[in-house]
């Protein structure tokens, strides 16, 4: 289920050069599972912003979103007491209903943020939580230590090397020797792809696509899937491992 | 929808929302345009569809269709790019899925749009959806590529898109609504085309052709390089064409493009609209179909206009 409503901006601040941290408040009941996303009116831009939820309790919600265009760059001049027009609860989100009792998350670059809510929910389970998080330089590392902070094992790899074990997440998770019987991944479609390749192990993909609407009217977002056509925007972003056609 | 208000002097002033489309009435003009309301399904969680005129469901064909690669939209000023391809599931499963779907939470007569990539398959089409009774009109979109001829859309000649009617109109008694491209030289002569082919209604207008690039990669947005253009945008273009179309031609237009208010709503009709397509709003703003239909009153008060129908080319 999916709402229209107005949230109030009470934070919005730099984790990197060109990441940022916006905490919105407002009706968060919409908002289900790990990995949804919100879509976001901005003033003078026709097409909302899809922006993965990073967190969310009752009444507040955190989104991670990295200043890629002229959308986002707006975003990131925003100030605390403002308002926002948003869709929230859109998407299918991460499953946690599975028999996975060692559970991986991999995260690369922005990607990374749908992540850390779907930690939470694991250790609430009682599940212990390994994390892998890939990043191309240093500088762009965020949120490793929140991760710890909650409770997980966490390793970074660097595409430079500049930090943590130098590589990919799939060099990370060779290299690391992880144990772990399912995984949730999220990050741009080569890293994706190569993990989906590299792993063995059962698992659910986060995909990212240019959207219209956001709650499946344009079809702007549908791919191919074994089980027929999806819309990443209704259907997903969160395909399981085995429906998967690349 | 009749709603009645009590204005200050004690009298009520009835804002009479209702029009008439080829002998049917709907309670107001306000129809999301085809491809932007899917089969209704999406919307029907964030508002009871049935306060709508109608709408026009989304292009089905044939034969299922993936529709084209992706990315399939780009942002624009003032409006959008899509390049969908007229993804759907295809007509067989649109009357076995969608309509009986569709029946449990819009109680009217919906209007179909149909296309095809030959005579053939729009006849196809249409014989098959003749049958069914929710159907209430058939929007025929002829800005398809004809397969036979190199692809050519059938909307770009009149020839063509009398051809499409003439093959549509003796399949079904249902009225036809042929749907015009603006990608033309010359508009009303393909309208008046219809007309003679014995079309009951125009559409107009579908998308422009349209193009981005994305500077950073230096290759277009959308994977298809170019897709339709429509948004607030276009609706200037969309106006002066209903209007051109609505002078020529005697039978009753179906304005679209670019409209997102209720004012849009009227002025669209004082060009020459009878009843009034709502499409790239809806995708922006979930509720902007419904919020169209329900400020139409209070507009129709401040401009001192009781019964829509009197406005209708009234430009």
């Amino acid at each position: 289920m999916y709402k229209k409503g107005i949230y109030r901006i009470e934070a919005n601040e730099p984790l990197t050069e060109t990441v940022w941290r916006m905490r919105l408040a407002g009706d968060t009941q919409w908002i289900t599972a790990a990995g949804q996303f919100v879509n976001i009116a901005l003033e003078g831009k026709y097409l909302r912003r899809p922006i993965s939820v990073c967190d969310c309790d009752e009444g507040t919600l955190t989104l991670i979103y990295k200043v890629v265009g002229e959308g986002t760059e707006q975003m990131s001049r925003l100030e605390a007491g403002a308002e926002l027009d948003l869709l929230t609860g859109l998407g299918n989100g991460f499953s946690t209903n599975n028999n996975a009792r060692r559970p991986l998350l991999v995260g690369g670059g922005v990607g990374v943020p749908p992540l850390y809510n779907l930690a939470r929910r694991l250790l609430a389970e009682g599940k212990p939580v390994e994390v892998v998080l890939g990043f191309n330089t240093a500088s762009e590392v965020f949120y490793e230590e929140e991760f710890r902070a909650l409770g997980c094992h966490v390793t970074v790899a660097t595409a430079d090397g500049s930090r943590g074990v130098e590589g990919f997440v799939t060099t990370a998770i060779a290299a690391a020797g992880l144990n772990f019987d399912y995984f949730y991944a999220c990050g741009p479609l080569p890293m994706l792809h190569a993990l989906y390749n590299a792993v063995e192990q059962d698992g659910q993909l986060s995909f990212e696509e240019r959207m219209g609407c956001g709650f499946g009217a344009c079809m702007g977002c549908t791919c191919k899937t074994k089980y027929g056509n999806k819309r990443i925007c209704r259907e997903g972003p969160v395909l399981q491992k085995g429906e998967i056609i690349w | 929808m009749v709603e009645n208000q009590t204005i200050r002097d004690g009298a009520a002033l009835q804002a009479d929302t209702s029009v008439e489309l080829c002998g049917l009435r709907l309670d107001n003009p306000v129809v999301p345009a085809s491809g932007t309301f899917g089969y209704g399904y999406e919307f029907k969680d964030f508002y009871d569809i049935n306060i709508l005129g109608s709408f026009s469901f989304k292009g089905t064909t044939r034969e299922p269709r993936f529709g084209n690669p992706t990315p399939r939209i780009a942002e624009c000023t003032a409006g959008m790019i899509n390049s969908v391809g007229l993804q759907n599931p295809g007509i067989d499963a649109v009357i076995r899925h969608e309509l009986p779907r569709l029946r449990h939470f819009f109680r009217k007569p919906v209007i179909a749009n149909i296309s095809g990539f030959s005579v053939e398959e729009y006849a196809y089409c249409c014989e098959r959806i003749d049958k069914q009774e929710q159907v209430g009109i058939i929007e025929v979109n002829v800005s398809c590529p004809n397969v036979r001829h190199g692809g050519m859309s059938f909307g770009n000649s009149p020839e063509t898109a009398a051809e499409v009617t003439r093959a549509v109109k003796a399949v079904t008694t249902k009225p036809v609504f042929v749907k015009l491209s603006p990608n033309v030289t010359d508009i009303v002569s393909i309208a008046r085309a219809c007309e003679e082919a014995g079309a009951d209604g125009i559409s107009l207008i579908n998308t422009l052709l349209g193009m981005r690039i994305d500077i950073r990669r230096r290759r277009p947005v959308i994977a298809n390089t170019m897709g339709g253009f429509s948004g607030p945008a276009v609706f200037p273009l969309a106006l002066r064409m209903v209007y051109q179309v609505s002078k020529a031609c005697r039978i009753p237009v179906m304005g679209c493009g670019g409209v997102q208010s209720a004012r849009d709503v009227i002025e669209m009709m004082m060009a020459g609209a009878t009843a009034v397509q709502v499409g790239a709003a809806n995708l922006v703003n979930p509720y902007a179909s419904k919020e169209i239909v329900e400020a139409l009153p209070g507009e129709m008060r401040r401009l001192g206009i009781e019964r829509l129908t009197d406005i209708i080319g009234i430009a």
